[in-house]
């Protein structure tokens, strides 16, 4: 049964404000998370001060970072300066839009007195109203362009880096935001050419098509990811290419402290700089989620118990996945240290780019011959 | 959802409005609490502590302009290759091959590019720039002297 409008806003309105939420809590801890786990790998303890287990240390710092100085030098170009970490924020949140968390929740149906406004559409029943039954999927819009949406959205965050570093006016700024936005293009073509397998292979843009295709098991047992599904390359050529695409070890380039300060947010202080800090967690995320839809099977994973537990375990396994690709992250930071520039720039052209199109073309020829 | 081929986009819209209008919050937020105390030297370009000499509004490697054209160039092959994949199995053996020749040409492209050099940073830059005769030396690009177009000069070397 399909919802009317003004429902249908409302209903978009909640989904994404629980969204924002549970993602910028999620970006929160993530930043916990790795303050602790890299802490433990280098015989450190980590946050412990501010609640247990430092848990409440996200809180702290976000009531720091709107108490500080909100500097805007008079040396850069005001109107940019602004907006940078504006639209790295907004463009690392918008990808999430389009990412399904799990299959969909089924209300209703509900009798509603007659007095509320929507009644007209509704079939008669008793002297009321009666809405749904609706089933509402995990997701804030299921496009079918969904894959297209996710990579255009996160190639604008180039934008925020480049502006931010350019509007400093400073050398250090102006150098790390020439490295980044040289690095994150370079990488995003092996990143976009890595996930053409993938397409290949399910034949749709919809994110939820793609996790679709990939329910089921081999031989009774091995789960029919695309991982397991001859893309194991095109995974290791897509996290590769993410890890350069969020800046993150060993691809930090552009905010090596030892070269360049900070990079593109040395001029940056207060929330702004915080939004750059949010904005790169949230990408991470981000990746995460594409990751695991692409090639780990979505939530799929093993359904058990009563039917509620059945409808909310799809998005455990969900965020059981981005949890341990986050913690992947947190790992590989712990461990490798940063490439030269010129390493990153042959990695990247030299082998991540004509890996991905011989695993684009070998795909292609197996499946369509 | 309503029956209307926009409809599914509508969303969308709300979301980069919420958070739109979030990050404007944080930044006003940030703006109105925060405390100001400027003083000459937190109002300079951060240098660490060094008296800054000029400012950034130099010039910068050309070579960052080559990957910027590079990724025009093989982004759009990239895109040119999304659709063909989704549809590749209805396509089939014609699909394939015509995407293939269409690959090929794409890497003698590429190929050329690694050739001349462009691929190339840090020390091998040079020398390989020399050698194949791209002859503007990035070195004085960067320190912001007068760039010279050289030709058949082996200055370029290191």
């Amino acid at each position: 049964m399909p919802l009317p409008l003004s429902i249908f806003i409302l209903v978009s309105v909640i989904k994404s404000a629980i969204v924002l939420g549970v993602l910028l809590t999620a970006v929160a801890y993530t930043v916990w998370l790795e303050r602790k786990v890299v802490g433990h790998m280098q015989n450190r303890w980590g946050p412990t001060r501010v609640g247990p287990f430092g848990l409440l240390q996200p809180a702290a710092d976000g009531i720091k970072f709107l108490f500080k100085e909100d500097l805007t030098p008079p040396h850069v170009y005001k109107p940019l300066f602004i907006a940078a970490p504006m639209m790295a924020l907004i463009f690392a949140l918008t990808s999430i839009s389009v990412i399904p968390f799990g299959n969909s929740f089924t209300f209703g149906p509900f009798s509603v007195p007659q007095f509320l406004p929507f009644h007209y559409e509704m079939p008669f029943h008793w002297g009321g109203a009666v809405i749904g039954p609706y089933s509402i999927p995990f997701q804030i819009t299921d496009v079918n362009i969904g894959l297209l949406m996710i990579l255009g959205v996160t190639s604008m965050g180039v934008y925020g880096v480049a502006l931010a570093g350019w509007s400093s006016n400073n050398k250090y700024s102006l150098l790390g935001g020439l490295r980044a936005s040289a690095q994150m293009v370079s990488y995003e073509i092996a990143l976009g050419l890595s996930l053409v397998g993938v397409l290949i292979q399910s034949g749709s843009f919809s994110l939820r098509a793609i996790v679709d295709a990939q329910g089921g098991h081999f031989w009774g047992f091995i789960p029919r990811w695309n991982i397991f599904h001859w893309q194991f390359i095109g995974f290791f050529i897509y996290l590769m290419a993410a890890y350069a695409e969020t800046n993150r070890i060993p691809f930090d380039l552009p905010e090596a402290e030892t070269e360049l300060v900070a990079g593109y947010h040395t001029e940056y202080s207060a929330m702004k700089f915080a939004m750059f800090f949010m904005a790169e967690y949230t990408n991470m995320i981000t990746v995460g989620c594409v990751a695991t839809l692409l090639f780990f099977g979505g939530w799929h994973g093993p359904l058990f118990g009563p039917p509620l537990v059945q409808a909310l375990l799809p998005v455990f396994w969900f965020a059981a996945k981005i949890f341990c690709f986050l913690f992947l992250y947190i790992w590989v930071r712990g461990t490798l240290p940063r490439f030269r520039y010129d390493q990153l720039m042959s990695f990247g052209w030299k082998f991540l780019l004509p890996l991905a199109i011989a695993n684009l073309v070998a795909t292609a020829i197996f499946v369509a011959w | 959802m309503p029956d209307n081929y926009f409809a599914g986009y509508l969303p969308i819209l709300i979301h980069i409005v919420l958070v739109g209008g979030l990050a404007t919050v944080i930044i006003s937020l940030s703006w109105l609490i925060g405390e100001r105390k400027p003083t000459r030297a937190k109002m300079a370009p951060y240098e660490s502590g060094m008296a800054p000499v000029g400012d950034a509004r130099g010039r910068f490697s050309v070579q960052f302009y080559l990957v910027a054209m590079l990724f025009i160039l093989f982004d759009v092959e990239a895109v040119f290759l999304y659709p063909w994949a989704v549809i590749l199995r209805d396509l089939g053996h014609f699909g394939l091959w015509e995407m293939l020749v269409y690959i090929a040409i794409v890497l003698v492209g590429f190929f050329y590019v690694w050739k001349k050099g462009v691929l190339e940073w840090g020390p091998a830059a040079v020398r390989s720039q020399a050698a194949s005769g791209l002859r503007i030396n990035l070195r004085d690009v960067q320190s912001g002297v007068q760039v010279d177009v050289r030709f058949n000069d082996q200055r370029g070397g290191s």
